[in-house]
């Protein structure tokens, strides 16, 4: 697997303040939108469409097995 | 009626004070008997610094209310010499264990290095660790006077004046110091009329002390969305004499005198433990939480200690254990000052220092709440895509947030601490704790080196130091006073021989150096006295 998933951000706490901040008083179809483009940048910046198709397997809706 | 403790009531005593005509005068007056109040009193008796203690209560703490105590705290507890009964009585434990629904998450060691005296947290009701307190600070000397209030409070440039209410009427008693320890609901605060700005979190929690007798071990479980409670958290944890907390969030809708009844939290507690498992509930209530503080805990001649000065949500171990590393910052310094070997400035450092403190207390505590009680329907989003990517993906795992268990807090940017010169590898920087190591003493004997500082300036020779001694201070030196026998003084502070730590009373760093440079420490050690 080339995505890292593994821990990669050095102060995780401020991480996750910064991203609860950023939709801070957006209604939810702002915050929808602000993430559709957070993942359209970020994915730019990976550029390796393997990582991001390895990222996408992950996030998924989980499928029922019967 | 506890099955576990029996209260002792404490009779009020008419006091020479009260009986006398005049106003009685004293050095310091602390305000408050919980945990901070009564490691003050402690602390000052150890420093020859008469102590009078109101405590309007007739009993120690009723329920169990704080539990869990940092290694940092019984480090404190330890210098003032109390901290073995509390260790002895108490729950040791070191194992985190994340839930997510029925699931494990994973589980997290707070003490990953061996090698230190005092484990990482231990578990304890309050009212037991009082009762210790009290032993101390009475066998020490100091006057503690039981359902005495302040009623009205005169401060002035010279003095405070205090108007205090008991069974058998009012005095009046002066001080120099008044130490305010009155807890999150502070009368002296309200008297100054002081504001205690912050957040109120809408929602409320149903806790618990059950006694039962299990198996379980001695760990910290915390559940997100668990079927018991469904879409909200609980949390479980070990105290003495089998018994057991345990915290429900209830939501904000929820009506505290209906939880609070047995038939609502039986039921509840069925739910989490099972048919199988005997218990009995000792106590139960309800509470909200705050995140706030005062702009400044030193008014003049007042200084605010513990919650009176700042409260924080109980996630995270930040309320008692913050209060006490307060008034071990305070006490050094208001003992110089008393003394007249620094200036009542200094006192401001406590400001500096534990405003600081308490902020990163409040930041990790609010962020604790905000990942507990998301406030947003994205913020929950959020908070369940980690928890759904934490069962098998490691990356989501410490963004996971029930509570940032406290650390040590560092004074880094202090007025007090002296910077480094020269660049040091690794060991505790300016304003930092001084970490504890396995050492042998001189007689042979297995010792701790955090034993050896304390109370006053010390100075820690990494190497010899024949004839290296600055006025005022105590040496420590590795290889004659104590020994390295595990290498983990080198590990911890630094490999250098030469290399010198100045350590205050408090056991914080306030300078080091590289080589030994009696103008350098010097100029140190008056920084780190205010002057």
């Amino acid at each position: 697997m080339k995505l890292n998933t593994n821990p990669n951000i050095e102060n995780p706490d401020d991480f996750y303040e910064m991203l609860i901040e950023f939709h801070r008083n957006l209604s939810d179809e702002e915050s929808i939108k602000a993430n559709a483009k957070l993942v359209l940048l970020l994915a730019n910046h990976i550029g390796d469409r393997d990582v991001i198709a390895e990222a996408m397997a992950i996030a998924a809706p989980k499928t029922e097995t019967a | 009626m506890l099955q576990t403790y029996r209260y002792t009531e404490h009779s009020h005593r008419v006091s020479g004070d009260q009986k006398s005509e005049k106003t009685a005068h004293h050095p310091v007056v602390i305000v408050g008997g919980g945990p901070v109040g009564l490691t003050a009193a402690i602390d000052l008796r150890l420093k020859g610094v008469p102590v009078v203690l109101l405590n309007r209560a007739t009993t120690v703490s009723v329920g169990s209310r704080a539990v869990c105590y940092s290694k940092r705290a019984l480090e404190i507890w330890d210098r003032l010499g109390c901290a073995e009964g509390m260790i002895e009585k108490g729950v040791a434990w070191k194992t985190g264990r994340l839930f997510n629904g029925e699931r494990e998450i994973f589980n997290f060691d707070l003490l990953p290095e061996p090698g230190h005296k005092i484990p990482a947290f231990i578990n304890l009701q309050q009212y037991h660790l009082e009762d210790i307190l009290i032993d101390r600070a009475t066998e020490l000397g100091a006057d503690i006077r039981w359902q005495e209030e302040v009623v009205g409070i005169d401060p002035a440039a010279d003095r405070v004046v205090l108007n205090v209410s008991t069974p058998s009427g009012n005095y009046a008693v002066a001080a120099d110091w008044i130490i305010a320890a009155d807890g999150a609901k502070s009368t002296i605060r309200d008297f100054l009329g002081l504001e205690f700005f912050g957040q109120v979190f809408k929602d409320r929690f149903l806790i618990t002390d059950v006694v039962m007798k299990n198996d379980f071990p001695p760990e910290r479980w915390f559940w997100f969305d668990p079927p018991f409670n469904p879409g909200r958290s609980a949390l479980l944890h070990k105290q003495s004499d089998d018994l057991w907390r345990i915290d429900f969030q209830l939501g904000w809708d929820a009506d505290p005198e209906e939880e609070m009844k047995p038939e609502r939290v039986k039921p509840r507690l069925k739910a989490m433990l099972g048919d199988n498992v005997d218990f009995e509930i000792e106590w139960v209530s309800v509470y909200t939480y705050q995140c706030r503080r005062l702009e400044r805990f030193r008014h003049g001649r007042i200084l605010f200690a513990g919650d009176s000065a700042h409260q924080v949500s109980p996630f995270g171990a930040r309320g008692a254990n913050s209060g006490v590393q307060d008034t071990d910052n305070l006490i050094w310094k208001l003992k110089l000052v008393i003394d007249r070997l620094a200036p009542d400035s200094l006192l401001d450092s406590y400001d500096d220092e534990r405003v600081a403190a308490a902020d990163i207390n409040l930041m990790n505590s609010t962020r604790s709440t905000d990942f507990i009680v998301p406030k947003s329907a994205m913020s929950r989003v959020f908070r369940d895509s980690v928890l759904e990517l934490a069962q098998d993906h490691a990356f989501a795992r410490p963004l996971i947030n029930s509570g940032r268990l406290s650390l040590p807090a560092t004074y880094g940017s202090s007025p007090l601490n002296t910077p480094d010169e020269t660049s040091f590898n690794r060991g505790p920087t300016s304003g930092a704790p001084c970490p504890d190591v396995p050492v042998t003493a001189a007689d042979g004997k297995a010792d701790w080196l955090l034993n050896r500082f304390g109370n006053d300036f010390t100075l820690l020779f990494l190497g010899p130091a024949e004839n290296r001694t600055i006025k005022g201070c105590k040496s420590v030196i590795v290889g004659q006073d104590v020994f390295d026998t595990d290498g983990l003084i080198k590990e911890r502070y630094d490999g250098d021989k030469n290399a010198v730590y100045l350590i205050r009373p408090d056991q914080h760093v306030a300078g080091r150096w590289k080589k030994f440079d009696p103008a350098a420490i010097e100029a140190a050690l008056k920084k780190a006295k205010g002057r």
